[in-house]
């Protein structure tokens, strides 16, 4: 690793967080995957929160035009990006306006010193320019020409000036690894490879990622550089993952651990369309991707390709969940293994489409016409998504029933190091198609899953008709016949219900009795935790329990509330694991609730739970 | 699947112990009598035969006909078949549908099943009538129809199925009804030896709801004299007497024409149904409905040289193995920059 010389002083640090804020177009998300893959390689422990708009392009230079891209990294463990940042890096005055709020007193403020001009302040609607009056006062700010030095750097190129432009976030980007004394190795072995058919772009990329880094040296501008050591990790290989990654390389994997094709049906949607796009790679793997006219035809497909044998699934986020309900009400109906994702967002209707929320969980239990029960899972960070959904897989196939996941916009995108599994540690998943046409009745069941022979087209002797009219039990003939029915209701919510023989006992982390119990799910898992951790390092006798299975939920939960003398559900909705905890369990649990289209604040959660304790 | 030799399949090996529950008098008795007697011809064992339905009278098909079958929900009968013919191409799959259920709310699964040519057998039941909610105007009935949902009149312009299917460019499409057996059959035969999608409107009394739907046509004395049966290379004639035909115009549109004095069968359109463009089908599609001109029945289109979508989708996959190489899970866990932690 480069050392800096000369006068600078390194400083060593447990954590820090770091924001790079721009336009939509300078390229921040990829600034900051590209600094949150370095310092994951290089063993931090991590935790991120990209943050942009729906639009792909906002009007430059404007306040809706923002991205942001926050990173939280650490040499122990990470379970937040962070409530407030130590550096920000904004690329002009609307982002500064934006994201100035989160900075800590006398943290690091990198700023393009060339784009606050009298035009660009007033696109951002700002009146008088921050880096002449005292807004920044209490910050160490760093104003730096990034336009310019870029184009000074890439000069000799020939390039035009939009693209020399283009690549001033790499010149930031190289600040900063100067600044945590990181490799740029990495980020040049990902230029190379992404701009491998455009090499002029390649070098001028890499010229102005070590321009920045040199800047620092030379200009020794920051005095200061920190080192922040690797984490101590749970031994293993690990490679850094995001939500929608996960869950796509889950599937492939729970398909090729049930010796089934996968196939998923999808239509793109707001933050689900990077499943599309990941398992769509994959076809060396058999996977059959199908891009459906709408999202109806993206569920449906599923439903055919189960009925036939596939291990078959959609993705979408709760606009399409809405469309999808009716089909998955014939999932349940022809009990066909099919696994919908839903990547939550902010809603209703289109909503925030790239913003994350938690508000689809009644929805996933409760939206269909009838009585139609849906096991329900929710993974609790991105690496968890590929374990839920070898979960949903599983249980899809065992017991013949459609599974949804929630996962959202945070877990989507958000990013965290995992550690690899080898193939063989990952049990396989046991499957049988029906063959044997011997006494075979379509819905016959296994006394114990309750589940229905899954008898696929081809088999000789098993021709049989489904749908979605009413069956009679065993046979499977259509039946109108008001006690048949009840029956037959009975044993679609039963067969939901055995799944909690799978389900182990929940364990709240921290006190296993006392004053106060938070449940969550989801994703905010990390910053319940966290919070939970420093205020049982005070001495509040307080507890954790974060839910991953919602239906059912786990057999011994109602015994665990009781074992507290308050209970608290924070979520980002208005409140509706609450409502189904207090309907079940008859618990006076209350709740936190945040509907910003942004994940809870560590202090956030702390400053409720002293509430509640009356600290 | 097994490839032993086929066990020869008589009629009642289609038959279902089902009651069949369409009123009496129905059109749709004539269509299932017709399936359940070309089904045994096609050298299909019986258990690669799937029927997916949607809803509607027409839908109810799969339950009498003993073979896999799926009675999805309304409209989406199209992509549930498009599900299985992805994972499962070498099944046969059929698709019953009603002019509600294919046009109205599964209008747009319609047509891109149809664009994308899967290899899926459609055959949409046209009784220009909602027969399962009791008497509803469809998309296909006739402007100003008066229904119970419509007792002034309806005011919408119908669809004409062949010509949407032909829109879609459809690469089989045929019409034919349900009380000409021989001619349904034949229509049935040629749909099941088609490779792509293959559309069959196949015109449909109800003789509850809308009595009567294809009278115009139908009556013996009207048959020949408003009906045109389209034949591969043979020339567009019609008439009791055979002695109407239809002739290109120099504008490029056709018109009807006596033959005789001076006009003869040389000056007629003969019929290409495999002309790979969909234009020249579209203008007969349109024919019914324009003074004079016959109703065209028979096959429209049949121009097979098209890939299906199943093939294209798993052929890409082959491909994909075969130059990748079978994926390897624990490369796949792997992908991208790992590191070791100690």
């Amino acid at each position: 690793m480069d050392i800096p010389s000369g006068k600078t002083r390194r400083e060593v640090l447990d954590q820090a967080v770091i924001r790079f804020a721009g336009d939509s177009g300078d390229g921040m998300q990829i600034t900051g995957s590209q600094f949150t893959n370095t310092v994951a390689i290089y063993g931090n422990d991590i935790a991120t929160f990209p943050d942009f708009p729906a639009e792909i392009r906002a009007p430059a230079g404007t306040v809706p035009g923002v991205s942001g891209f926050q990173l939280n990294f650490s040499s122990g463990e990470v379970y937040t990006p962070g409530d407030s940042v130590d550096v920000l890096v904004a690329m002009n005055p609307a982002a500064l306006k934006v994201n100035l709020a989160d900075l800590k007193a006398n943290g690091i403020l990198i700023v393009n010193s060339d784009s606050f001009e009298e035009a660009d302040l007033r696109k951002a609607h700002v009146t008088s320019n921050p880096l002449e009056d005292n807004t920044l006062d209490k910050f160490r700010v760093f104003p730096v020409e990034l336009q310019r030095l870029t184009r000074t750097a890439l000069q000799h190129l020939g390039l035009d000036a939009k693209s020399m432009d283009r690549c001033k976030n790499f010149f930031a980007l190289g600040m900063c690894y100067w600044l945590y004394n990181r490799s740029m190795e990495p980020t040049v072995r990902w230029i190379d490879d992404k701009f491998s058919k455009k090499p002029l772009l390649a070098e001028a990329n890499k010229l102005a990622l070590k321009a920045g880094y040199s800047y620092c040296e030379a200009t020794e501008a920051f005095q200061i550089s920190y080192e922040i050591p690797p984490a101590h990790l749970t031994p293993g290989t690990y490679r850094n993952l995001s939500g929608n990654q996960a869950l796509a390389i889950g599937f492939v994997t729970a398909a090729q651990k049930a010796g089934l094709k996968l196939f998923l049906g999808s239509y793109p949607i707001t933050p689900a369309s990077d499943i599309l796009h990941e398992l769509s790679k994959y076809k060396n793997f058999g996977v059959l991707t199908f891009q459906a006219e709408d999202e109806i035809a993206a569920v449906t497909s599923s439903i055919g390709a189960a009925y036939s044998g596939a291990l078959a699934l959609t993705a979408t986020s709760g606009p399409g969940m809405a469309l999808k309900t009716e089909a998955i009400g014939l999932a349940v109906m022809t009990e066909l293994p099919i696994v919908i994702c839903d990547i939550q967002r902010g809603g209703p209707s289109t909503g925030l489409p790239t913003k994350t929320e938690q508000a689809d969980l009644l929805q996933a239990m409760f939206g269909r016409n009838s009585e139609a029960p849906v096991p329900v899972l929710a993974p609790s960070t991105p690496g968890d998504c590929f374990w839920i959904a070898l979960e949903a897989s599983r249980i899809a196939l065992k017991y013949m029933v459609p599974v949804i996941i929630l996962s959202d916009g945070y877990l989507a995108n958000g990013a965290e190091p995992w550690r690899i599994p080898t193939a063989e540690e990952i049990p396989p998943i046991p499957v049988k198609f029906e063959t044997n046409p011997e006494g075979f009745f379509p819905y016959k069941r296994d006394p114990q899953t309750l589940a229905r022979p899954w008898a696929i087209p081809g088999t000789p002797g098993l021709e049989h008709r489904i749908g979605g009219i009413e069956k009679q039990e065993t046979t499977g003939n259509i039946n109108y016949e008001p006690l048949n029915h009840e029956k037959m209701v009975r044993i679609r919510a039963a067969k939901v219900e055995a799944i909690r023989q799978d389900i182990p006992n929940v364990m709240p982390v921290g006190d296993p009795e006392g004053d106060l119990l938070l449940v969550s799910w989801g994703s905010t898992f990390g910053a319940v935790a966290q919070a939970v951790k420093e205020q049982r390092e005070k001495g509040r006798k307080i507890a954790h329990l974060h839910l991953r299975h919602l239906n059912p939920l786990p057999g011994n939960l109602g015994d665990v509330l009781k074992r507290y003398k308050k209970v608290l559900v924070p979520e980002l909705n208005m409140g509706q694991l609450l409502w189904m905890l207090r309907a079940k369990y008859l618990v006076d649990a209350v709740g936190l609730n945040k509907i910003q289209g942004r994940p809870f604040k560590q202090n956030e959660l702390e400053q409720k739970i002293e509430e509640m304790l009356e600290v | 699947m097994t490839t032993t030799a086929l066990p020869p399949l008589t009629r009642k090996d289609f038959q279902t112990d089902q009651e069949v529950r369409w009123c009496p008098g129905c059109g749709d008795y004539a269509i299932l009598a017709a399936v359940q007697s070309v089904f045994p011809e096609l050298g299909v064992r019986r258990e690669n035969f799937v029927i997916i339905s949607g809803i509607g009278c027409s839908s109810r098909f799969p339950y009498y006909m003993n073979t896999f079958g799926f009675h999805t929900i309304h409209g989406r009968a199209p992509a549930v078949a498009t599900g299985v013919k992805i994972a499962h191409p070498e099944l046969e799959v059929w698709m019953v549908t009603g002019d509600g259920d294919a046009l109205a709310i599964g209008g747009n699964h319609t047509i891109h099943l149809l664009r994308r040519n899967v290899g899926i057998k459609v055959l949409l039941f046209n009784n220009r009538i909602y027969g399962l909610t009791k008497g509803q105007y469809s998309p296909t009935s006739e402007f100003q129809k008066v229904t119970k949902s419509t007792p002034y009149g309806s005011p919408d312009r119908p669809f004409n199925p062949i010509s949407l299917a032909i829109g879609a460019e459809a690469t089989f499409v045929a019409r034919s009804v349900d009380i000409f057996q021989a001619h349904l059959k034949d229509t049935l035969r040629a749909a099941a030896a088609h490779k792509g999608s293959a559309f069959v409107e196949i015109l449909q009394n109800c003789n509850i709801f809308n009595d009567g739907a294809w009278t115009g046509i139908t009556e013996k004395d009207a048959r020949s004299e408003r009906v045109i049966q389209l034949e591969h290379a043979k020339p567009l004639i019609f008439g009791k007497n055979r002695d109407k035909g239809i002739r290109r115009k120099p504008d490029g549109d056709i018109e009807v024409v006596p033959l005789g004095n001076g006009i003869s069968e040389s000056d007629l359109i003969v019929h290409d149904a495999h002309h790979p463009r969909p234009s020249y089908a579209f203008l007969l599609s349109h024919m019914e409905g324009r003074p004079g001109f016959p109703t065209p029945i028979g096959f429209l289109r049949a121009w097979d040289d098209l890939p299906r979508y199943e093939d294209v989708v798993n052929e890409q996959v082959a491909a994909i193995i075969q130059q990748k190489g079978p994926g390897n899970l624990n490369k796949l866990l792997r992908g991208g920059d790992v590191w070791e932690v100690k």
